[in-house]
């Protein structure tokens, strides 16, 4: 190889532990890459960081245990100020030749980033997995129940309960308690039989399992009801007031309920694979992430030649491992340009990687995504909230026009063809479609991404050439 | 594995979209037996998810028999399919940009009007007083009030699952490997799953009926495009006509949800089997969208898209028997405007494929137009 560094532009897309570790990682290596990033300010969903006029909390308290890593990420962030080329509040809709058409959202103008080499670093969104009542004002994802709480400083609701599975479900839970919203109760669909047969595997990444734990028991100790094994039944709510008045769950055999003011829900997290899909790189079905995801090599190449995958938008393996993927992509990079890289230090993210890989196998047996949602979802219950598509109707057209694949789905029953394009209702869907023809998820197949990722205005102002 | 699955009938079709499933199921309606091959699913590739206009109005008068036949079968759509498919006579109206726009539309309308299409134009004044979301730049037009839309991705599977219902064996993500002809039967393949064998092919495999027909020596010029779709997130309902340009240009309908749908311009071709919109023609299309329905102007586009669809020189399809082979039958290079004949041209295909002959006239579609092109025309890009 004998590229010069100065022919290089990397492009990154996300700016958070993954992005963050690639473009430090660059720009050690005398690269000035684009940093992309759909927020005011760096720190992906994790550690994202409140505007600036509203740090009235201190890192300590916005993110607890994980305090010091979500400052070290900031200040090596805020390090490469005038070293790279940041664009905040951006969002890429879509790609083609060597190019992201790049929105900036607050003054609505477009512009064109050519690239060389891109590291995709998109990040997660909840995996979502509906229960009646979910649209009503109040219902929130842990996701977003933790954004309110981190980004905007404000609680979902005074009295709240958290529901679903995952790891988030505690520390979200954990999160709200500590910033003193009463907490009516955990429910987690996960068994407490699931969480001891996980425990040998999780015991591999001691420390993380030592705060999933800690939350548990500090939970437990402030006298916040846990309850394990649950189904979630429903959201209870005053459809003419438009609010929760509370949940609705099977226990055993037993129907409860419990009054409450908001519900967080989710069940772990989903990649946001759309830009990789866009870019053409070939996807596979990963048991793992219950998902078709873009295939890398364990230094993050894709299929694609000079597109690099990094964080939880190739795979959901949380904050750490996601610092390690994204500096291990950089890498990568570097050394597929023929800049000499510490090989050892290659090597050693890798096999850190590989370790955590044993972690996730863990976490997905204490977490297990129940199986038998689809089987319980009721007929009436809205899947798709874009385009109101209850279960009951994608059972129908399943049954009546015989689609056995999620684009044919889409294409006769309107699931995911509105704003979201699948990234909320996708998941439920899918698992529908394989319940109801009795196939593997697997097969069901995945949707196509289109762009743009996210809706764009329709008054773009065009770019003019290449951006920059 | 069992070995390769062997069928014979009476007559194999080769492709699934709207053509090819409307001609099996005429057949079945005939009573004739069918065995259609279709490489994806049926009606998913130009079928399903072009524009969906249904249009007489503009259309070549060469095709306008072919395009009155469809107009009937559009009319019993419930009848035929079971469903609707979002299919509404909701007028389709074509924008007079200038004065010589304008009598061009008046030529049409008067070289037209053996047909019965009932156009109507309708001047500047009158748009103004009537039509008000109508940007500055339309100066009048020909309303067609018989014309509309529908919605393709329901349409063109449900005339597959109507042939189906109606008894044809339908393959869906059997794709074609083979096809030979003895002298009395083809072979069609498809890998090691299925050979059907019948006196009668259709061919109706759109972008891809261009390796077919030239397995048979045919080899009709014929180039693969994609045109750009576009659809915004649903907007109170403003508009019942759907809309073309005198020209060409720019499309668009909007749909009961609200749902703007546009078109126009061409995607880009990813390989043999995708297309996707490409981001100058999406700003081309918006920009275009927003001059002529200003009340778009604040909306969202939330998908774009594009299908592979054949395209011949003269825009008009390949429909007819094989010059060649005998027992071949094209239906093809519909040229992104095949939607609304295509039940039509199924009929067609099937009266051809039964006697040998159909009442409506195709002699304009016959394959052989293209015999006297020089050779270079002839290499497909």
């Amino acid at each position: 190889m004998t590229t010069t560094t100065g022919e290089l532009r990397p492009a990154i897309v996300g700016a958070g532990p993954a992005g963050v570790r690639a473009a430090q990682t660059l720009v050690a290596h005398g690269l000035r890459p684009v940093v992309i990033d759909e927020a005011p300010r760096a720190g992906g969903q994790i550690y994202r960081r409140p505007p600036a006029g509203l740090a009235q909390r201190t890192a300590r308290t916005l993110y607890g245990f994980e305090s010091k890593r979500a400052d070290a990420l900031h200040q090596a962030f805020d390090a490469l100020r005038g070293r790279i080329d940041h664009r905040p509040d951006s969002l890429v809709w879509n790609a083609q030749d060597h190019q992201l058409d790049v929105l900036h959202n607050p003054t609505r103008g477009t512009s064109r980033v050519p690239y060389s080499h891109l590291i995709v670093a998109t990040g997660a969104t909840d995996r979502v997995l509906p229960v009646p009542g979910w649209t009503l004002p109040g219902v929130y994802t842990l996701g977003g129940a933790q954004v309110a709480l981190k980004f905007q400083g404000c609680a979902i609701g005074r009295r709240v309960v958290f529901m679903g599975t995952g790891p988030l479900l505690y520390l979200v839970a954990y999160q709200y308690a500590k910033a003193g919203v009463q907490v009516a109760a955990v429910l987690d669909t996960a068994r407490l039989a699931d969480q001891l047969a996980a425990t040998p595997a999780m015991l591999s990444q001691p420390a993380v399992f030592a705060k999933g734990v800690y939350y548990v028991g500090w939970l437990r100790a402030h006298g916040i009801a846990l309850h394990g094994g649950v189904r979630p039944l429903r959201v209870l709510g005053d459809e003419a007031q438009g609010c929760v008045t509370g949940v609705a769950w099977q226990d055993g055999n037993e129907e409860r309920t419990l009054a409450c003011d908001a519900v967080g829900f989710g069940y772990a997290l989903r990649s946001e694979t759309q830009l990789a899909d866009l870019l053409g790189c070939r996807f596979d079905y990963a048991p793992l992430h219950r998902a078709h995801l873009p295939v890398r090599d364990a230094a993050g190449r894709a299929s694609v030649e000079g597109v690099y995958l990094a964080g939880d938008g190739a795979g959901i393996m949380g904050a750490d491992a996601a610092e390690w993927a994204g500096e291990r992509a950089a890498l990568a990079l570097l050394s597929d340009n023929g800049v000499a890289v510490d090989t050892a230090r290659a090597a050693e993210l890798e096999r850190r990687l590989d370790r955590i890989t044993g972690f996730r196998h863990g976490l997905e047996r204490a977490f297990p995504v129940p199986d038998d949602w689809a089987a319980h979802a009721p007929d009436e219950l809205v899947v798709c909230r874009c385009e109101n598509v209850t279960a009951g109707s994608l059972r129908r057209t399943i049954a009546d026009a015989g689609a056995s694949e999620m684009n044919r789905l889409k294409a006769l029953s309107r699931v995911g063809m509105g704003r979201c394009q699948g990234r909320m209702c996708g998941v439920a869907a899918a698992e529908i479609l394989a319940h109801a023809t009795q196939q593997p998820l697997q097969q069901v197949g995945r949707l196509r991404g289109q762009a743009p990722i996210k809706p764009i205005p329709i008054r773009l102002v065009p770019a003019e050439g290449a951006g920059a | 594995m069992s070995g390769i699955r062997k069928l014979q009938t009476e007559v194999a079709i080769v492709g699934g979209g709207i053509v090819g499933s409307s001609a099996a199921l005429a057949l079945r309606r005939m009573g004739v037996d069918v065995v259609l091959l279709e490489r994806d699913f049926c009606g998913s590739r130009s079928s399903g998810v072009n524009f969906g206009g249904v249009r007489r109005q503009g259309r070549p008068l060469s095709q306008l028999p072919l395009a009155q036949r469809a107009h009937r079968i559009w009319g019993r759509l419930p009848e035929l399919l079971g469903t609707d498919g979002e299919y509404v006579r909701s007028g389709h109206f074509k924008i007079a940009r200038s004065e010589a726009d304008m009598a061009s539309l008046e030529r049409y309308r008067a070289l037209s009007s053996d047909f019965d299409l009932g156009l109507e134009l309708i001047s500047a004044a009158r748009l103004r007083a009537e039509c008000p979301w109508l940007g500055t730049r339309a100066v009048g037009g020909s309303l067609c009030i018989e014309d509309g839309q529908a919605n393709p991705r329901l349409v063109s599977p449900a005339f597959a699952l109507a042939a189906r219902r109606a008894g044809a064996q339908v393959f869906e993500r059997h794709q074609v490997d083979e096809v030979a002809h003895d002298g009395a039967l083809f072979t069609v393949r498809s890998g090691n799953e299925l050979e059907v064998r019948a006196p009668v092919l259709l061919n109706c495999a759109g972008a891809w009926a261009g390796a077919i027909a030239s397995q048979f020596g045919e080899t009709p010029p014929m180039r693969s495009r994609s045109p750009l779709m576009a659809v915004t997130e649903p907007l109170p309902r403003f508009m019942a006509w759907s809309l073309g340009v005198e020209g060409g240009g720019i499309y668009c309908r909007q749909v009961e949800r609200g749902n703007l749908v546009l078109g126009g311009g061409t995607g880009i071709t990813l390989d043999a089997d995708r297309a996707r919109a490409e981001r100058d023609g999406i700003a081309t299309l918006a920009m275009q969208a927003v001059e002529l329905l200003p009340a778009l102007r604040h909306a969202h586009i939330i998908r774009t898209w594009g299908g592979t669809e054949g395209y011949l020189p003269d825009r008009e399809p390949v429909l007819g028997p094989s010059r060649t082979t005998p027992g071949l039958f094209h239906g093809f290079g519909f040229a992104g405007a095949g939607f609304q004949i295509g039940p039509a041209a199924g009929e067609v295909l099937a009266e051809l494929a039964r006697d040998g002959r159909s009442d409506t006239p195709i002699d304009a579609f016959a394959i052989e137009r293209f015999d006297e092109q020089p050779v270079s025309s002839l290499v497909p890009t």
